[in-house]
This record gives C-alpha cells, structure tokens and sequence, in this order.
C-alpha cells in the first residue's frame, strides 16, 4: 500500500459518502447515512494521519497524482489531480481530523434533528471540496475546491432554512465571497496571463524570470507580481474573512455549531492562509503584497479582537477570535514567515475546533441559550466541557514557561511575533508595525478568550432550573420544529423524566470523546511540531513546498531584549488577570460598565459600525443602482417601448378605428358612396392617362 | 332645342344626387332611405334606357326591365324588414337604428 492510493482514498471517500447520503439518505435511514459518512471520513483521518507520519518521518517525497482531464483549451490546462506536498500533508491531517470529530460529534449535537441524512452529506460534501482545494496541483482545482467549500459553507449556514436569519446570514456570506472570489477569478486571470500556465509546477520556477514584468494601464507601470498576489489576497480576503470583507463571519455562526467548527474555525476560513503560502514564490517576488497582506492581517487582528471583547453571544465571540487569530497568520505569511503561519493554522485549527464544539456543548446542555449573560457557574455541571475549554483558552491565549513549554498556541503565536520583530530588525519597519499590533491583539486575545471562559463557567449562576425548561418547552419555536417531537412529548407525560431537562447536563459519549481528543491536540500540537514546522528541521519538513527569498531571514533568531521576546507571554498574563478581577473578583461590574453604554463601547459593540456603513454605502448604492435600472432602464425603456408601448399603440388605433364604426346606416353609406367616387376617379385617371 | 343624351344623363345625375343625399342627409325615417334607393335606381334606368336610345342597342332597355324586377324585390324585402324592424323597436327612426355599432 503506498501513499499515492491513500491519497485518492482520503479525496474520494467523502465523496462518495457524500453521494451516499445525500442522493440515499432519505431510503437508507439516519443511522446508516450516518455510519457512512463519519465511517469514510474516519478511513480518510487515520490515513491522513499515515501519509503525514510517512512524510513527517517516513521520507516520503512530494508526488501529484493525476486524474483526469478537467479543462485543456490551448496552454490553459487543469487536470483532476492530488499535489502531496509539506503544505497539503499538513492540511490534510487538519481536514480530516477536525471533520471526522465534528462528523462524530454531530451525532450527539444533531440528534434532535429531522434532516441528518442531508447535514452529514452537506458535511461530507464539505470535505471532499476541502480536500479538492489543498490537493489542486494548478488554479482551476484550486478555484474548484474554493467554490465548492463555499457552497457547501452557504447550505450548511443556512441549514436551519426555517429560520429567515439563517437564511439571510447564507446569503450574506456566499455574497461577500462573491467580492473576494472576483479579485480571485482577476487574480488568475493576471498569473495566466503574464506566466502563460496555472498550473503551479509550471508557475513556480517562472517567477523569478518574470519578478520585473510591468503593465502599462492608466498611465501607469504595474507590476504584474504584485498586481496578480494582490488581486489573489482580495480572494483570499473574502474566504478568510479578513478586514472589509469579514462581515459575513459572524453571522455564519447562525449554522449549526458543528458547521462553525469545522467551516468557520478550523478549515475553511483558513484556505486563505494556505493560498498565500501555497503561493509563496510568487509573494515572495510581491513585496507591495506582501505590506498589504500584513497591514489587512493586523488592522483584522486587532478589529476582531476588539470587537470580541464586549460580545455576549459565546458563539459570536468565537467567531471574531477566529477573524482574528486568521489575521495573525496573514501577518505571519505577509512578513514571510510562511511556516510559522502555517503552523498557526495547525495548532489553531485543533484549539478553535475545541473551543467551538465546547461551546456547542455549553449551548446544547443550556437548550440552545447562547447569551453568556445566562450562563455561569456551569464548571459544577460540564466537568468535561470546563476542563477542555479551559484547556482550549490557555492553548489560544499562548500561556506557557519559557524555556520549558505551553500549549499549542504558546509556540505558534511567539513565533509569529517573533518572525515580526525579525523583519523589523531587518530594516522593513512595518515588521515593527506587526510586532506591536501581535503583542496588543495577544492581550486583547487573553482577555476575551478568558472572559468567555470565567463568564460561563465560573461565577454566580445567572440562570435557573425554570429558564431551562422553558427554554426545552420552546424549543419548537426558536429552534423552527425540526426538534425531536417525541422527545418533547415524552417528558411532558412523564414530569419525573424532566430531571435532566431542569439543570444542564453533560453531553453524550459521541460528543465528549471529539473535545477530549481535540484537546490532546490543542495541548501536544504545540511542542510536538515546533521543531519540524518552525525549527531546525524545517527544511527537511516542509522539501521545498514553501519558497523564501535569498533575503528572507524571518524565521532566524535574533537578538531582542528579554521584555521584547518575553511580550506577548507577559501581555497574556495581563490579560488573563484583567478577565479574572472583572468576571470572578468584581463579579457583575461588566454588566455595569456595559449598561453605561459609553461610546467606545457602543463602538465596539456595533463591531466598528460595518454593518450600517456597508448598508448605507454598498447596500444602499446598490438598492438605487437596481432602482435605476429597474424603474428607468427595464420599466420606462424596455418595456415602454417594448410589450407596453406596443400594446398601447394597438389600444389606440382599436379605439380610433372603433369610433369609425358609429352603427349609423347613413354613415356607412356615406363612407361607400365616398369610396365609390374615389374607385371612378382612379379609374378615370387611369384610363386617361 | 332638341331633347339630347346629355338632358336625360343630367336628369339621370340629379335623380342620382339626390337618392344619394336622401340616403345621408336623411336622420328621420328609414322608409325615406328605401325610396332613396328607389331614385337612384331609377336614375340608372333612365342612363340605361338613355344609352340604349342613344347607341340604338336594345340590350340596355332589357337591363332596365331587369333592374326595375330587382328594385321591386328590393322594395317587398325592404319593406318586410322595416316592418319587422318596427315590431320590434316600435319605431323606425334613423338615429336610433345604431345596433351595428362595433
């Protein structure tokens, strides 16, 4: 067995799972469909987990496996194929673990619902098109995978199709994408159009010959390095959420927790980050990019994570530490520490998928309440959930001992600050610049990140046994009716069963085991692959699938003061007692603040008001656009010169022609007679003439 | 002065000019229109009779029996609509007669 058939089997297997469930779900039942697809993306986790062993200590080469033809037109060539390289090894393990955990998780979260056959499918789907996109060996795969990603994201955000919020936030995300899949589509365009070739193995060794390429276009010389990475990070952007196209993010999180999870948090938002360092020897020659990239991914690191910090719905405050947290690998690819930001995603894909299913779990055992302000004191009730949650915000927020070890996050979030202080200390001041934003946004992270963790479960309980059940009594009316009735029923006619519905319980089997093995994840991760991924044997890791320059020194050590090296712990640390003194020493004085309603907080609270600058300019300049077009272009000229005039007209000359006809015999006859003396004096004429 | 074609064709035109003007000038009643048409054919009769006169042809006075045949049963089936026309309307007064209106 060799690692060519385990690739095929690990892209097509969800697929085929996919196809199962989805055309067959309905006549093959909820279990088996189930089976089916958790079945073929486990097969597909644990040979992810063979071909990453193989490639990590195995020696495994990179190879590309090719299909079938997708598109051949002249020079413009896409094959059907799976690339295995250091970055798509890494991607896959962090795809199909986090999708066969949330597959597995979704039994117990899912439970309840009606259409299971049609959500693990949509899962599935997912997955297939993930893969698709990390393996695609040139841009028309790579295209293939990122629409299919963000079409099954748009099914699964509006999966609750009942609800219209549900829908709207589907909407709102596939639209956004649209803006940032443009400059993606103008992106490749650019490449095939300066390089000749999408496809990457014949990109890639062209780059450097083409590094000085200009375009004259409105009287300008334009780069076509730089105008091509650019165009590609607007696409980019969009999928990830970056700054100016990040609105669509949180409201994703009206999907089903599983599907923010695994969509939102651990893969799909981050394909933007592999994109930039799939393409890493075309950034590398774009050093304006390569600014633009790290000033998005900053302004977004910063943005989201000030706009976290006074969130209440825990869902949402997970969302903007996923924005942000994606803004910290921008930074990291943008300076050119490529590796470090790929060993981010990693490590954040196994804490953000924690922390993700942990909240599912807090929400499902609070019967779908997701305001913090309800919860409290919840540690006495999810042991379970408390202790990998916990284990999940020490791993985000980087706290670890110098010099001995941390969680996951501690080793990938220094190393992108420090590859940050690097370029600064190299001469490019905006290093400087991505430095002190990554050690501000690092407080700000251990701040809300243990504000969501103290406010929900530490603390006076701010709910009751009453809320609960009528929370489970209503059910049907937040939730649209796609609850188990019989469930309901059931405990209406048995008050002694109701135990479990009067305080918050711990979540089933199929639901703990995801988070426990997630949180081995989020706390081996770390210290397991720092030395391959950013250490010493990053070379031999990552054989050449990440391009740097000859000047590209980020990723060295270099000499900072200890207050510099030490920042981002110390800022963390900060963060974490401001959370504890505001949420367990002075309990209660949050709530107060907020009810001030200060302009900062209200600032922030209304997420940098982006949402009613984008209604009053883009929503607002489309809506009169449209008007424009609809009322003066479709309904004054076409169809008044159109359907409408055309019909007018005939009304008119009916009417004209209908008053002739008066029912007077005399009229008639004096119509003939005229008509008889106008016949004789044509003939007349004629026979004259 | 000699009684020529052109005395009768000019009676012939007046007859004519004037049925054709009790046709349409008329607004009161439709039996005047049937004696209307009555004059017009007669001033075609006098045309024929005049021109078979004239051209010594006796084809044109054979037309004229003919046509007084047709303008008698033109009258009894004119007159039999009007009668009708009467039972139903109860009055046979032009103006009112606009049924064929479309």
């Amino acid at each position: 067995m060799d690692a060519k058939l385990f690739v095929t089997i690990i892209l097509y297997g969800p697929l085929l799972g996919a196809a199962v469930a989805g055309l067959f779900g309905k006549r093959i039942g909820n279990t088996l469909s189930m089976s089916v697809t958790t079945g073929f993306l486990m097969l597909s986790a644990v040979l992810s987990w063979v071909v990453f062993s193989q490639w990590t200590w195995g020696g495994l080469q990179p190879f590309t496996n090719t299909y079938a033809p997708f598109i051949q037109v002249g020079k413009f060539v896409s094959n059907w194929s799976f690339r295995l390289d250091g970055l798509s090894a890494v991607m896959l393990v962090v795809v199909t673990t986090v999708s066969s955990l949330v597959h597995l998780y979704s039994w117990g979260y899912m439970a309840e619902d009606d259409s299971k056959p049609r959500f693990f499918a949509y899962l599935s789907l997912f997955t297939f098109a993930m893969l698709s996109l990390i393996s695609a060996a040139d841009f028309m795969q790579l295209f293939f995978g990122w629409e299919g990603v963000g079409l099954a994201s748009y099914l699964l955000i509006g999966f609750w199709h009942h609800k219209p919020t549900a829908n709207a936030a589907a909407i709102k995300a596939f639209v956004v994408n649209r803006v940032g899949d443009f400059g993606f589509a103008l992106g490749i365009m650019t490449v095939f159009w300066s390089l000749g070739s999408i496809q990457f193995a014949q990109i890639f060794p062209q780059v450097a010959a083409h590094a000085g390429d200009t375009w004259m276009f409105a009287g300008q010389a334009w780069r076509l390095m730089d105008l091509a990475c650019a165009l590609l990070f607007v696409g980019a952007m969009g999928k990830s959420a970056q700054f100016f196209l990040h609105t669509w993010l949180p409201d994703a999180m009206e999907g089903p927790t599983p599907v923010s999870a695994l969509i939102h948090a651990a893969t799909m938002v981050t394909a933007g980050v592999y994109m930039v360092c799939l393409l890493s020897p075309m950034f590398e020659y774009a050093p304006v990019a390569k600014h633009i990239v790290v000033i998005i991914g900053a302004v977004t690191a910063l943005f989201a994570a000030t706009v976290g910090l006074v969130q209440n719905d825990i869902k949402r405050v997970i969302a903007y530490s996923t924005c942000s947290q994606l803004g910290y690998m921008f930074m990291a690819a943008g300076v050119g520490a490529y590796q470090a930001s790929m060993f981010h995603l990693f490590t954040h894909a196994f804490f953000k998928a924690l922390l993700f299913l942990g909240a599912g779990s807090v929400i499902h055992a609070m019967v779908h309440e997701q305001d913090m302000r309800r919860y409290g004191n919840l540690a006495k009730y999810l042991p379970v959930t408390f202790t990998v949650m916990t284990i999940g915000t020490i791993a985000i927020t980087g706290l670890g001992i110098p010099g001995v070890g941390g969680f996951a996050g501690f080793y990938s979030k220094d190393s992108i600050i420090q590859a940050a202080y690097a370029l600064g200390h190299a001469g490019d001041p905006i290093g400087y610049f991505a430095f002190v934003m990554g050690v501000f946004v690092a407080g700000l992270t251990a701040f809300y990140s243990w504000r969501l963790a103290f406010f929900t479960f530490n603390g006076h309980a701010r709910w009751t046994p009453t809320d609960l059940e009528q929370h489970w009594h209503n059910r049907d009316h937040d939730h649209g009716g796609h609850d188990d009735h019989a469930h309901a029923a059931e405990t209406h006619s048995e008050p002694s069963h109701g135990e479990h519905v009067h305080l918050p319980h711990e979540s089933p089997w199929t639901m703990r085991l995801p988070l426990i093995l997630l949180a081995v994840g989020a706390i081996a991760s770390g210290f397991l692959f720092a030395g391959k991924f950013i250490g010493e044997q990053h070379l031999e890791f990552w054989k050449g699938a990440i391009f740097t320059a000859a000047n590209n020194h980020v990723l060295a050590e270099v000499e900072s003061p200890w207050y510099f090296a030490q920042s981002p712990l110390i800022v963390s640390v900060l963060g974490l007692l401001f959370a504890a003194w505001m949420y367990i020493a002075k309990e209660g004085i949050g709530a107060r603040w907020a009810a001030q309603k200060g302009p900062v907080y209200l600032f922030l609270y209304n997420k940098w008001f982006f949402d009613e600058l984008y209604a009053a300019t883009f929503e607002r300049g489309a809506r009169l656009l449209g008007d424009l077009f609809w009322k003066g272009g479709d309904q004054k000229l076409i169809d008044g010169l159109g359907p409408d005039g055309v019909s007018a007209v005939s009304m008119q000359v009916g009417k004209g022609a209908g008053r002739l006809q008066t029912g007077f015999l005399y009229h008639y006859a004096f119509v003939m007679l005229l008509g008889v003396a106008a016949i004789l004096s044509f003939a007349l004429w004629a026979w004259n003439a | 002065m000699t009684i020529g074609l052109a005395h009768y064709l000019a009676v012939a035109a007046i007859l004519f000019t004037i049925g054709v003007f009790g046709i349409f000038v008329n607004r009161k009643n439709i039996i005047v229109i049937l004696m209307s048409v009555e004059l017009i054919l007669l001033a075609v009769n006098i045309n024929l009779v005049a021109f078979s006169a004239y051209l010594g042809n006796v084809t044109g006075q054979i037309f004229a029996m003919f046509v007084l045949t047709v303008a008698a049963a033109e009258a009894a089936v004119g007159l039999a609509i009007l009668v009708t026309f009467f039972r139903n309307r109860g009055d046979i007064a032009v103006d009112d007669a606009s049924m064929m209106k479309g």
